[in-house]
């Protein structure tokens, strides 16, 4: 799961990690409030923040400086419902202002072909990281982290001296820098993050080393000892569909298409898009209109649950069904889809197409023939099938 | 020979009084796995009845741990099945009582943990299959996980895939052939045993002829191999990559199935095994007819 710039903030402090006051806001009216709270009675600035999981919100007119409460309120209401590379804007993040000497760059990620992590350090931070790797390789260090050590003093230091500190700043802020790393490998660590980013570190001019901007991605297999990680879903964002399936733990993807996909296991789903997607070339163009994974092990229950949610899709004119029994005996997928049928009765109005193999192929082939059901053809093959549930999806379009 | 189980290996399961524990066992033991031993340390000391292969009933000895599982039986192979808790402990006790091969069959192990136990592992030379894998299967000889043993039989194709049902549609469309070893390494961004590791075993098997690799979209596994296989690889190799038309930023079930921007897509892998001699599938069935091709020949 990724964060919000705000959510990352919360929990760099959380860990000693030093960053400026800021505070999210959904109205201008609580983005005045905000802004009154954060700005210091002697003037001085806030910087309000449009809140969206992707990057260029600078660039598209997200970021915006604010004097007072009141221009803080006008700002937030000219960025609050942008819309930003397709992601509108709910809230912001009004944050306090800092006088900025330098600006540094570092990440800590999963290096997957190592089998560790990988952390990246520059002294020129501010720009987007990809184009300092490629025009500036050299400005990038790149510094191999052992799970098990993690950052400490000794590691924070290689990190820092690899990246030029000492000499392009001076032996203080590498120390100042050094230090705010090993805070952030709590972070990584404490949260069970797989990226901790934070673009800008920045010295202030008044010599201290903040975190202005952060990324954070949480592991989902750790929520079970994250109990507060659900509270930072995004719930808003998410399509009606996949909040359903979420919530009768499916593995559900909404995608464009009019050909309803359900399968067990991640790797044949995506490899079903693929062929009902070669396949409706030749119907008018279909295509596959979600992904389902019901599991290795997929029961009747799981099996009912999954077609409820796909033909409830509007947008689904057919569904193909295409398990491979491994675990799953065939038997039980057939029993499910027989029953699913059943439960929804004339809401089940759209063509099924069911390709079953594997184990106990023979009993669950049978199961189906013998219900009859009107909707439902069986394929012999996964090609045949996906050619089947296109040709049945471009015909009611 | 075979890669990574032979007809000799001696496995004992960790969580095998469990659900998939139990239900696992039973198949792997119908398959002919010399199954001698399961871990728990509540139940040390007694025993679970199963059914063997030949219809007769076998007992299995638990022990309290794998350490004294291992001196009494001599394992040489643990599979584990404990919940994802647990599972960091798990392999660490395996790797501890010096078993050199532990496949870890659990779905939805924390990262940090797998990345830990790797290292762990890494040290102390065990080779670590998994997690979020189906296992591995010699056919006619072992079977470690939960692939079905009935899909096909032994013959000279090697087969490696990230991904647990797509192994089994390959098996199942290359059923007439047979395979030497089947080995699913999993899905998980950090996963014991990588495409290379198996691509290299299988160059080395005696008993391996062609080699079928499976990716999926999201990071540069598929890329990595391409250039070992350009670099090392002899024997022939059929790919196959699923998610061409999966849309950008969408992660579709594993956690390494995610593609952002250009790099990590189905195009770009198929390309870079392309350029390495690869022959790529754009389909399962385009993919088993390659490998028919080059088989017949």
């Amino acid at each position: 799961m990724d964060l919000f710039e705000y959510q990352a903030r919360d929990i760099f402090e959380k860990h000693g990690v030093p960053v400026l006051g800021g505070v999210v806001a959904t109205t201008p009216d609580e983005a005045r409030a905000a802004a009154e709270r954060l700005l210091p009675a002697d003037g001085g600035v806030v910087v309000v923040k449009a809140q969206v999981k992707t990057g260029g919100r600078g660039k598209a007119g997200g970021v915006k400086l604010a004097r007072s409460a009141d221009e803080a309120a006008e700002r937030a209401g000219e960025i609050l419902g942008m819309d930003i590379k397709g992601h509108t804007v709910h809230r912001v993040m009004v944050a306090a202002g800092a006088a900025i000497e330098q600006e540094y760059y570092f990440s800590l990620l999963l290096d997957r072909a190592e089998r560790r992590y990988l952390a990246m350090a520059s002294v020129e931070g501010g720009m987007e990281i990809e184009q300092l790797a490629v025009e500036r390789p050299e400005a990038l260090a790149r510094v191999a982290v052992d799970p098990r050590v993690g950052i400490d003093a000794a590691t924070a230091e290689r990190i820092v001296a690899a990246a030029g500190f000492p000499e392009k700043t001076s032996p203080e802020i590498a120390g100042k820098v050094a230090a705010v790393l090993q805070k952030l490998w709590d972070v990584y660590r404490e949260e069970d993050a797989t990226l901790v980013e934070v673009n800008p570190l920045v010295l202030t001019k008044d010599g201290d080393v903040v975190a202005l901007d952060g990324k954070v991605t949480l592991d989902g297999n750790a929520d079970f000892r994250h109990a507060d990680h659900a509270a930072l879903e995004d719930k808003a964002a998410a399509d009606p569909l996949e909040a359903r399936a979420k919530e009768k733990d499916l593995n559900y993807v909404k995608l464009d298409g009019e050909v309803g996909i359900i399968g067990n296991g991640a790797g044949l789903v995506m490899s079903t898009l693929d062929v009902v997607a070669y396949a409706g070339e030749a119907h008018g163009g279909v295509k596959p209109a979600n992904f389902l994974d019901i599991g290795g092990g997929a029961s009747a229950e799981v099996m009912a649950a999954g077609l409820d949610i796909i033909l409830t899709d509007p947008q689904v004119k057919s569904v193909f069904v295409n398990v491979f029994g491994g675990i799953t005996a065939c038997d039980a997928v057939a029993n499910g889809i027989v029953a699913a049928l059943e439960i929804l009765g004339d809401e089940a109005s759209k063509p099924l197409v069911v390709r079953l193999d594997g184990n106990n192929v023979v009993e669950g082939r049978r199961i189906l023939a013998d219900a009859a059901h009107p909707l439902v053809t069986l394929a012999d093959t996964m090609d045949g099938g996906a050619d089947k549930a296109a040709e049945l999806a471009h015909a009611a379009a | 020979m075979a890669i990574f189980l032979t007809a000799d290996s001696k496995v004992i399961v960790q969580g095998m009084t469990g659900s998939e524990g139990t239900k696992h066992t039973t198949r792997m033991l119908a398959s002919g796995t010399n199954v001698v031993g399961g871990v728990n340390p509540r139940k040390a000391g007694t025993t679970v009845d199963f059914p063997g292969a030949d219809g007769s009933s076998v007992e299995v000895p638990v022990f309290g741990t794998v350490a004294d599982a291992v001196g009494k039986t001599g394992a040489d192979v643990s599979v584990i099945f404990v919940p994802p808790a647990h599972t960091k402990a798990a392999v660490v006790e395996a790797v501890d009582a010096g078993v050199p091969l532990v496949v870890i069959i659990t779905e939805g192990v924390p990262v940090a943990d797998t990345a830990e136990f790797f290292a762990y592992a890494q040290d102390k030379g065990v080779r670590l299959v998994g997690p979020n894998c189906p296992g591995l299967i010699s056919p006619g000889k072992s079977n470690v996980g939960i692939i079905p043993a009935d899909i096909s039989g032994p013959g000279r194709i090697g087969l490696v895939s990230k991904s647990g049902t797509l192994t089994y549609q390959m098996m199942y469309e290359l059923r007439d052939f047979g395979f030497s070893s089947a080995v699913g390494i999993g899905g998980d961004p950090i996963i014991g045993t990588t495409h290379i590791d198996a691509l290299a075993a299988f160059e080395a098997d005696p008993e391996t002829d062609l080699i079928v690799m499976i990716g999926e979209i999201g990071g540069d596994a598929e890329e990595r191999a391409a250039a070992f296989i350009q670099e090392h690889v002899t024997k022939p190799v059929v790919g196959y990559v699923a998610g061409f038309t999966a849309p950008e930023g969408k992660t579709m079930g594993h956690a390494g199935a995610i593609v952002s921007g250009s790099s990590g897509t189905a195009q770009a892998k198929k390309e870079a095994l392309e350029a390495a001699g690869v022959k790529v599938g754009k389909t399962p069935s385009e993919t088993a007819a390659l490998a028919r091709e080059l088989l017949s020949r």
